[in-house]
């Protein structure tokens, strides 16, 4: 029987019912009294230098309160980078200034130039069209290895070259590596491409700064995924702001996927502008500046080779990788190709050498960071294809090849610097199999021959590292922050519960899931337990929400905190009920003492805990609130196995997915419901990435996909409807529930698995085609058959 | 500047447009009903959806001054008079059809106007008919389901849970 109540229930999402009568409470809901509007000029040229800025006839325009310019900004901080690589020879990466205003040059379409704030927002757009800048346009730099050709144009001057930086790892393995592909008997070469992405959650960008002058405090509404990072990155590095005087809210989240986890400069410039205006100022993103202005994601270059035995033994795998960072450095983009990817290499398989190089360049493009998966889709992909095409190449089953080289063993240190600690690939490979029909393939692909289709199936199978992260680790390896996760639970009175959590929700249901563990953990209601989330001014310091790690790292903060307080209460009903703390009992919302008919209900200790007339006040303090940091020891390593089968027609390449089948592990599973949700959307992602999505410049830097017309999102008509499981259960050994995070699975192990099957449906079709670019358009697909 | 006067949800209300004003800006700005959304400005992502005569329009497709007098429903129209949820949402929280909540008002007032036509869709119809509605949530398995439970069919036979 599935649960109906705590951990493992499918609890329905408390949350929906405001969201589906209009009662949300997004960003651009919040207007302040007296609020004024900025717009914001942008580049038109990917590259060019300032020669003059007249904004003269701006700032006499119709209720335009001040234009303010890179200028403005001249003793203010740039946007800082959260993660310094260190090269090959121990160097650290080349980091350029990203000032919030450009300050004398443009580096990329939407670069911001100046800033209008008028009255409202027309007026601030009319007004910013009467600014003339006179720009020199520069060449662009937008080919990655055309940019570290000596001769090449610099995105910035300051630097000796387009070339961030230069990272090998694991450097200590590169000559054994090289001598193990020396010796082998076959090597399988693919170079491919991850294409360019963007994020595109449907709420678009918005900040408001505001400013209150009595207490000389700053807030920030924004739509950010992590308050409290934005809290610090903002205060400390850019406007000089104690974190005492500055408060960041981001209430409802419309999706974020990655794209709101860093600090952009329109949230700086609004704090900014309030308080040099003494008025509120709020931004808007239209969905065309978001494509100019959103960090965008993946962009990789990428020649793999995999060196094998006779008998199909993956003998050492190597890399070599370009990275596009677009034209500053986003808030993690140097971690997404070095830290998020390198170490996913292994995949889930037993390798014993890997090497990989990854060069990450500047370019006239819109800053890349991380989305949704960050580094492990681009390594999942490489990894998957290659060994499809290996299998290919060497006359083996692909599902063979894989089930030969699984790793089996737990806990398996990997040679890229990772241990996992449990999994199962065999068992999530057996039931993705399962669901697919795997063996009723033939009689599927003998129908689609009689439509004159191409059937084909592809599989895949991925492992991912979630719950970013130990900190100590991350440190060592260039992390400026620490990565654990907070929680204060604080029990009123009356027996009610207050989780004050420092994850950040923007879809994945935490108000509902993460009471589901606590109800569990006293025996009450769920509906006795309220999670805040999103303020700075009310929730402990946290490092917020991606890379999967609400639930791992912050549900574990949020469990030891609540250990801490029934601990605590555990001492207080044992002084009312006149026994030893070690006998008593919690369960079902009562405490009882062991051996005996002594109870007393957890309503009763928690108003003895806040009205403390017969209490051991020389043993405790009155009061039931603890709060709990929590550093997890690893990473997570959710793993599973994805099978995509599909049709091409042959007359004009389109490909349609037919069905798609994933099995994973997340471990434990605190609602099922919810974690099926973030799966679908997953998939979805990833298909979108394989099939339809891409992020395109032209030669001078122009992007012509800049709105829904030209960047093609996924649509309810170009999916189908999803198998998905997740019973393969090997639970976490490291944090207390057991649980591995899920968020990103489906964007990591889709593309590889539909890519896989279009080239197989080509094959069959007796085309030698060995790989196809996403996204897999028809155009790209007939062009691959010819 | 001039005067707008609409009935939205029933009541009457009204308020100052420039010609250039949408519907959606104005349900949103000048009549504070907020949960209309705006995703893009492309007319392309369906996050705008309200009723304007019984028809599912985009809202900011339209000015608000061609409404003028119009009969408009948004999604905080959309309970039932008790405030409880009305059949299309009751199914989008049972089924899971929703996560950051954005797009889900166009969606509510997309299935209301689909069912309205065709009270019994088929999956590829509800699929074809929520093309001009994105979600980049969900993958659009739930909020299928969520439509075909909502028109009375069993979605059991919708892929594997
Ligand atoms: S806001 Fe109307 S269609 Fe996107
Ligand atoms: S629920 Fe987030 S966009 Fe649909």
């Amino acid at each position: 029987m599935p649960k109906d109540h705590g951990i493992g229930a499918s609890s329905k999402r408390r949350e929906d019912v405001r969201f589906l009568t209009g009662k949300g409470r997004y960003t651009d809901d919040i207007n302040i009294r007296g609020q004024a509007y900025v717009h914001f000029l942008r580049s038109d040229v990917a590259h060019g230098k300032i020669n003059g800025l007249d904004t003269s006839a701006a700032e006499s325009a119709p209720g335009v309160l001040r234009v303010f310019t890179g200028a403005d900004f001249e003793g203010v901080g740039g946007l800082p980078c959260g993660w310094q690589v260190t090269d090959r020879e121990g160097n650290p990466m080349q980091e350029p200034a990203h000032p919030v205003l450009a300050q004398g040059k443009v580096r990329h379409v939407g670069d911001p130039i100046a800033a209008v704030v008028a009255e409202t927002y027309e007026q601030a757009r009319d007004a910013a069209e009467q600014i003339t800048v006179d720009i020199e346009e520069l060449p662009a730099v937008m080919d990655m290895k055309a940019a570290l050709k000596p001769d090449a144009p610099k995105v910035h001057e300051d630097l000796t070259s387009n070339l961030c930086y230069d990272w090998g790892f694991v450097e200590e393995n590169r000559e054994a590596t090289n001598a193990a592909f020396e010796k082998a008997h076959h090597v399988t070469t693919l170079e491919l491409v991850n294409q360019r992405l963007v994020a595109n959650p449907m709420e678009p960008r918005v900040a408001i700064g505001d400013y209150a002058a009595h207490s000389d405090e700053s807030t920030l509404y924004t739509t950010s995924q992590n308050p409290h990072v934005i809290r610090l990155l903002m205060g400390a590095f850019v406007l000089g702001i104690p974190e005492h005087k500055l408060r960041v809210v981001a209430p409802d989240v419309g999706g974020g996927f990655g794209s709101k986890i860093f600090h952009y400069a329109e949230e700086a410039f609004c704090t900014f502008a309030a308080k040099a205006l003494k008025r509120p100022v709020k931004w808007v993103s239209s969905r065309s500046e978001a494509f100019l202005s959103d960090a965008q994601g993946r962009d990789h270059v990428t020649r793999i080779e995999l060196a094998l035995d006779a008998e199909g033994h993956f003998q050492a795998l190597r890399t070599e990788t370009y990275a596009n960072m677009g034209a500053y450095l986003s808030t993690f983009s140097t971690s997404v190709p070095t830290w998020l990817h390198g170490t996913l290499m292994a995949g889930n398989y037993r390798t014993p050498l890997i090497y990989v190089n990854v060069k990450a360049v500047f370019t006239n493009t819109v800053p890349v960071d991380a989305y949704r998966g960050a580094g492990r889709p681009e390594a999942t992909f490489q990894l998957e294809r290659v060994i499809d095409k290996a299998a290919r190449e060497m006359g083996i089953d692909p599902v063979e090849l894989r089930r030969r080289n699984f790793v089996t063993e737990f806990p398996y240190a990997t040679p890229v610097a990772v241990e996992y600690d449990t999994g199962d690939y065999n068992a999530t490979l057996d039931r993705a199999l399962e669901m697919a029909d795997w063996d009723g393939f033939e009689a599927r692909a003998a129908e689609s021959a009689k439509k004159g289709l191409w059937r084909g199936r592809g599989i895949n199978s991925y492992i991912e590292a979630c719950g970013i992260a130990p900190s100590q680790l991350v440190g060592q390896l260039g992390a400026r922050a620490g990565l654990y996760e907070s929680a204060t639970v604080r029990v009123n009175a009356t027996g009610g519960l207050v989780v004050m959590t420092g994850s950040h929700s923007h879809g994945q249901g935490h108000e509902t899931a993460f009471p589901q563990v606590i109800a569990d953990m006293i025996g009450i209601d769920e509906s006795q337990v309220e999670i805040v989330h999103g303020d700075t001014a009310n929730t402990p310091m946290g490092m917020g929400t991606y890379g999967s790690r609400s639930i791992a790292v912050g549900g574990s903060a949020m469990v030891r905190a609540a250990e801490k307080v029934i601990a605590k209460a555990k001492k207080i009903a044992a002084h009312l009920m006149e026994a030893a703390p070690e006998d008593v009992e919690l369960k079902d919302g009562q405490f009882s003492v062991a051996g005996t008919d002594k109870s007393i209900a957890w309503g009763d200790v928690t108003l003895a805990a806040y009205v403390p007339h017969n209490y051991p006040l020389d043993e405790i303090e009155p009061g039931l609130e603890e709060t709990a940091f929590y550093d997890p020891s690893n990473f997570t390593y959710p793993a599973g196995a994805y099978v995509c089968e599909v049709e091409v027609d042959p007359e004009t390449g389109k490909v349609r997915v037919d069905r798609f089948a994933a099995a994973d592990d997340f471990g434990n599973v605190v609602n099922p419901m919810i974690v099926e949700g973030q799966v679908h959307g997953g998939l979805a992602q990833g298909i979108g990435q394989a099939l339809l999505e891409g992020c395109t410049y032209d030669e001078t830097g122009q992007l012509l996909s800049a709105s829904y017309m030209d960047y093609a999102m996924p649509r309810a008509d170009d999916l189908p409807s999803f198998q998905v499981d997740h019973s393969c259960q090997t639970p976490c050994t490291h944090n207390p529930l057991g649980v591995k995070g899920c968020g990103e699975a489906g964007a990591i192990g889709s593309p590889p698995a539909l890519v896989n099957a279009v080239v197989d449906a080509l094959q069959r079709g007796g085309k030698d085609v060995t790989h196809i670019d996403m996204p897999l358009s028809p155009a790209r697909v007939w062009a691959a058959m010819q | 500047m001039s005067k707008i006067s609409m009935t939205v949800n029933g009541k009457p209300a009204s308020g100052e447009a420039e010609g250039r004003t949408l519907l959606v800006e104005f349900l949103r700005g000048e009549l504070g009903l907020t949960g209309t959304h705006v995703g893009c400005d492309t007319s392309q992502c369906g996050a705008c959806v309200v009723h304007v005569n019984g028809e599912a329009v985009k809202a900011c497709t339209m000015f608000a001054g061609e409404a003028d007098g119009a009969e408009v429903t948004t999604i905080e129209g959309m309970a039932n008079p008790d405030g409880s949820l009305n059949a299309i949402q009751q199914a989008f929280q049972d089924h899971h059809g929703l996560q950051c909540g954005f797009c889900t008002p166009g969606m509510v007032m997309s299935a209301a106007a689909l069912l309205k036509d065709n009270p019994k869709p088929s999956e590829a119809e509800v699929r074809d008919y929520l093309e001009g509605n994105i979600c980049r949530c969900t993958g659009y398995h739930n909020i299928v389901k969520a439509i075909m439970a909502a028109s009375g069919q069993d979605v059991t036979a919708i892929a594997a849970e």
